[in-house]
């Protein structure tokens, strides 16, 4: 067709669907908190620790967000994320102590790998069985969550058994940036890329959009579906593994609750928790947004008893929102198809 | 009453003999098809002779359990609906089946887009071709939008879409003029003919007889899951063809008791909502069984959930014995004297993991109750009535329900209204899938409680029992009642008329 796209068009159009993005919202949110806590506080940005804070808190939760929504894409969701974060932490203080001298790039390989298996019995579970996501990870959080507690027992992994390059890692930084916020942006900028421009990732977004008619185009939806939980569950290794990394310890307690915020985030981020639509970026952000309003509040002087009360609020409000919105943008298709038959 | 070989090449598709069991139920016996490139092919056939059936086979969603299957004039077995397309058969369904969230776009190449390196998708490429398909079909249809909101019109253009974009040899068309007006209609048609002319193979099913007769060039009848005849259009009347679709002794089974007709009891005028039906009115007296005749997806059995008050409507009011029945309301209809057993009864009209007994007894919970408790006892009581009057065979009361056969659990169902004393009974499809047998009684029971004095609307889509049982038939074509029929003057022949055809069609 002779449709021709002038630069200045598809840059209006881009503007346009900038500031149409849902994503762009929970962004504005985010700087609005960083903006109104720094005039309250300024060293909340304005320090070098307050600065590095700010990157570094929401780094591990954004991976599991991430391995999150692309789960709940499909219309599914990842609850064993917050127990497979424990087992692979545990595990990384394990192989330090136990196998003397061992590369550090093994043993985040080892985490992957124990987190990508784990998600792949979910995923198997899940897809195999035909019973709904919600209830399989809610077995394996527990199931997985009683291995942790069988191997750990009331021992707890330290700072003083993992070596001292490896610590670094968890709270070092390149120039201004954390490696471990590096690590998180290179997973969001890989994901989102998957997610927009490979056929795999345009067809989680079509199970998820409506699980019948994938079947009826011919989609390979028990394989993609086993995919997204192991990918989920390999980003959870991963985080536990940075999780060891960044905080020097680890129990047979750590991660737990992770899940809910992971799944909070996702939600914040606009991904819709019936499937088929959000992105990576959103999710991430919801991820620093949830985590930055936690450290935000008392700063603001708001007392403890309320934060969880404001994050379940701010849940709460993204899902009306979204709801809102679909209801808006359906109305508009309909009266737009309504005006082109008169 | 024989295919026809043409010498243009082998034909696009060829059916022979094919047949399908599911379960105990015969769904073909011997379906036999044959579509010719550059052909437009009716297939035509009452509800259930099993034209679904067919198409779901060619289109590899089900394996035939017999017969032969030639594509392109080699023999094949699709074990999904992926290897059916890559082949080159597209379905374009009734109700299309689209992802809501994803644009025009991606709905017409998902799964097989255009992809560059590193397998990314070749985004411009694919929206180009997309503009491209438009602009042959000549529809106006933004790529970029999601299918969200897309009339079921425009989603079956990119459905046609999608299959140009596979290049199909063979399209089948379910019923794709169900739901479209006349001007999308012509639009449809216009570009079937292009389709057709590039050397494709179509097959279109419809019941509106003016559409096929305009658009087809040849036309297959099946009934009852087997093939009856193939002709040239030309070769056939409309008059032949319903025939053949019905063709069959229609007076048996029916103990169809007479009954003295008397007041009026439901009376329902001009109910309409908006997109399912329109200005429906209709009276059941006491004593009458009035059917709802049509074809699936006519419109009735939203007429019905309306009536009792399950959905809602836009205007219009529904009585019974003059007293206004509010809508949205199924108790205040149950308080009434209404009753409905609805279409699908294992998932509307029984509580499968619940007993017989507590299932009969459901829709009388307040009356059994002494200060809010219900006992065992009294339910027990109120079951068993109800189980020997409708000779429920069942090992005993506290059988789960979902493990009785079909006609008994229609049976339940049925008791479990007839429980609330019902003065009007409305019953949705009251025999479809039980065997012959239970047909009968259910058949017997109907006619009865009739001959009490109970006013009975029947949705049926078989012709025999609405022409056996009814004493007054109403047809429902699109969401409208197009004809009235007393009992005496109903035939298969008018009924199927009046339920196929459409006056200001396209032609």
């Amino acid at each position: 067709m002779t449709v021709v796209q002038t630069p200045a068009s598809a840059i209006i159009r881009g503007v346009r669907a900038f500031f149409g993005a849902r994503e762009t919202g929970i962004l504005a949110a985010l700087i609005l908190v960083i903006a109104v806590t720094t005039m309250v506080n300024p060293t909340f940005l304005f320090s070098p620790d307050g600065f590095r804070d700010l990157l570094l808190t929401p780094s591990i939760l954004v991976l599991i967000a991430v391995g999150q929504a692309m789960v709940i894409i499909t219309r599914s969701v990842d609850l064993s994320v917050g127990s497979v974060v424990g087992l692979t932490a545990y595990l990384t203080g394990r192989l330090f102590i136990d196998v003397h001298g061992i590369p550090i790039i093994l043993v985040f390989v080892a985490g992957i790998l124990a987190g990508a298996v784990l998600g792949l019995v979910n995923g198997a579970l899940v897809a195999f069985g035909k019973v709904p996501a919600l209830v399989i990870t809610l077995g394996t959080l527990y199931a997985y969550r009683g291995i942790n507690v069988l191997w750990t027992g009331s021992n707890r992994v330290n700072a003083s058994d993992m070596p001292a390059d490896f610590l670094a890692l968890g709270t070092n930084q390149l120039l201004f940036i954390p490696y471990l916020t590096i690590i998180a942006l290179i997973v969001v900028l890989i994901a989102a890329w998957y997610l927009r421009n490979r056929r795999g990732g345009r067809e989680l977004y079509a199970i998820g959009s409506d699980p019948a008619a994938a079947q009826l185009y011919g989609l390979k939806v028990t394989q993609r579906v086993l995919v997204a939980f192991i990918v989920s569950g390999a980003l959870a290794g991963l985080a536990g593994v940075l999780f060891a990394a960044r905080y020097g310890t680890s129990s047979s307690q750590t991660g737990t609750g992770l899940e809910l915020q992971a799944v909070g985030a996702a939600v914040i981020g606009g991904v819709a928790i019936f499937g088929g639509s959000g992105t990576v970026y959103g999710a991430a952000i919801g991820a620093v947004l949830l985590l930055t309003i936690n450290r935000a509040l008392p700063i603001l002087g708001i007392p403890d008893f309320w934060q969880q009360a404001v994050v379940g609020a701010l849940i709460l409000g993204a899902i009306v929102l979204d709801r809102i919105l679909a209801l808006r943008l359906s109305r508009k298709l309909i009266a737009k198809r309504e005006v082109s038959h008169e | 009453m024989s295919t026809t070989q043409t010498i243009n090449g082998p034909a696009v598709l060829e059916l022979h003999n094919v047949a399908k069991k599911f379960g105990s139920v015969v769904a073909l016996t011997s379906a036999t098809l044959t579509v010719q490139p550059n052909s437009i092919h009716a297939l035509v056939g009452e509800n259930g002779a099993g034209k679904s059936t067919v198409v779901k086979i060619v289109a590899g969603l089900y394996q035939r359990d017999g017969g032969e299957f030639l594509f392109r004039g080699e023999s094949v077995d699709f074990g999904s609906t992926a290897a059916a397309k890559q082949a080159g058969i597209a379905v374009i369904y009734q109700e299309p089946t689209l992802f809501p969230d994803l644009s025009v776009t991606e709905n017409i190449f998902m799964g097989r887009q255009p992809t560059g390196r590193f397998g990314r998708i070749d985004r411009k490429a694919m929206r180009d071709e997309a503009k491209q398909i438009f602009a042959r079909l000549a529809v106006r249809i933004d790529p970029d939008r999601p299918a969200d909101g897309l009339s079921i019109a425009d989603q079956q253009i990119i459905e046609i879409a999608k299959a140009i974009s596979l290049d199909a040899r063979l399209l089948i068309m379910d019923e794709p003029t169900a739901a479209l007006s006349g001007v999308e209609v012509e639009r449809l048609f216009a570009v079937a003919r292009s389709l057709r002319d590039e050397g494709r193979g179509l097959v279109f099913i419809s019941h509106r007889f003016n559409e096929v007769f305009a658009l087809c060039d040849t036309i297959t009848v099946m009934r009852d899951g087997a093939f009856i005849s193939t002709d040239p259009i030309d070769a056939v009347s409309e008059d032949e063809i319903v025939r053949r679709m019905v063709g069959r002794d229609v007076t048996n089974l029916f103990p169809k008791q007479e009954t003295t007709v008397g007041d009026e009891l439901l009376s329902v005028e001009n109910l309409t909502a908006t997109g399912l039906f329109h200005d429906v009115s209709f009276t059941v007296r006491a004593g009458e069984i009035v059917a709802l005749a049509g074809l699936v997806g006519a419109g009735r059995s939203e007429i019905a959930r309306a009536v009792f008050g399950v959905d809602n409507y836009e205007s219009g009011t529904v009585r019974i014995g003059g007293k206004r029945v509010p809508k949205r309301n199924p108790a205040a209809a149950m308080a009434l004297g209404l009753a409905l057993v609805p279409e699908d009864r294992r998932k509307q009209g029984l509580i499968l993991e619940s007993s017989v007994s507590r299932n009969a007894t459901l829709a009388i919970r307040k009356k059994l109750a002494s200060f809010g408790i219900i006992r065992s006892a009294s339910e027990n009581r109120s079951a068993r009535i109800w189980a020997d009057r409708l000779r429920v065979k069942t090992a005993s009361l506290d059988t789960l329900a979902g493990t009785l056969s079909g006609g008994n659990q229609q049976k339940v169902v049925l008791g479990k209204w007839l429980a609330t004393e019902p003065r009007v009974l409305i019953i949705d499809e009251p025999t479809r899938g039980i065997d012959v047998g239970t047909k009968a009684e259910v058949h017997r029971l109907t006619s009865e409680l009739a001959g009490r004095g109970m006013g009975i609307l029947m949705i049926s889509s078989e012709l025999p029992e609405v022409l056996g049982m009814a004493d007054r038939v109403l047809v429902v074509r699109e969401g409208r009642i197009t004809a009235e029929i007393s009992r005496a003057e109903a035939t298969a022949e008018n009924v199927m008329f009046a339920a196929t055809h459409a006056e200001g069609v396209a032609r």
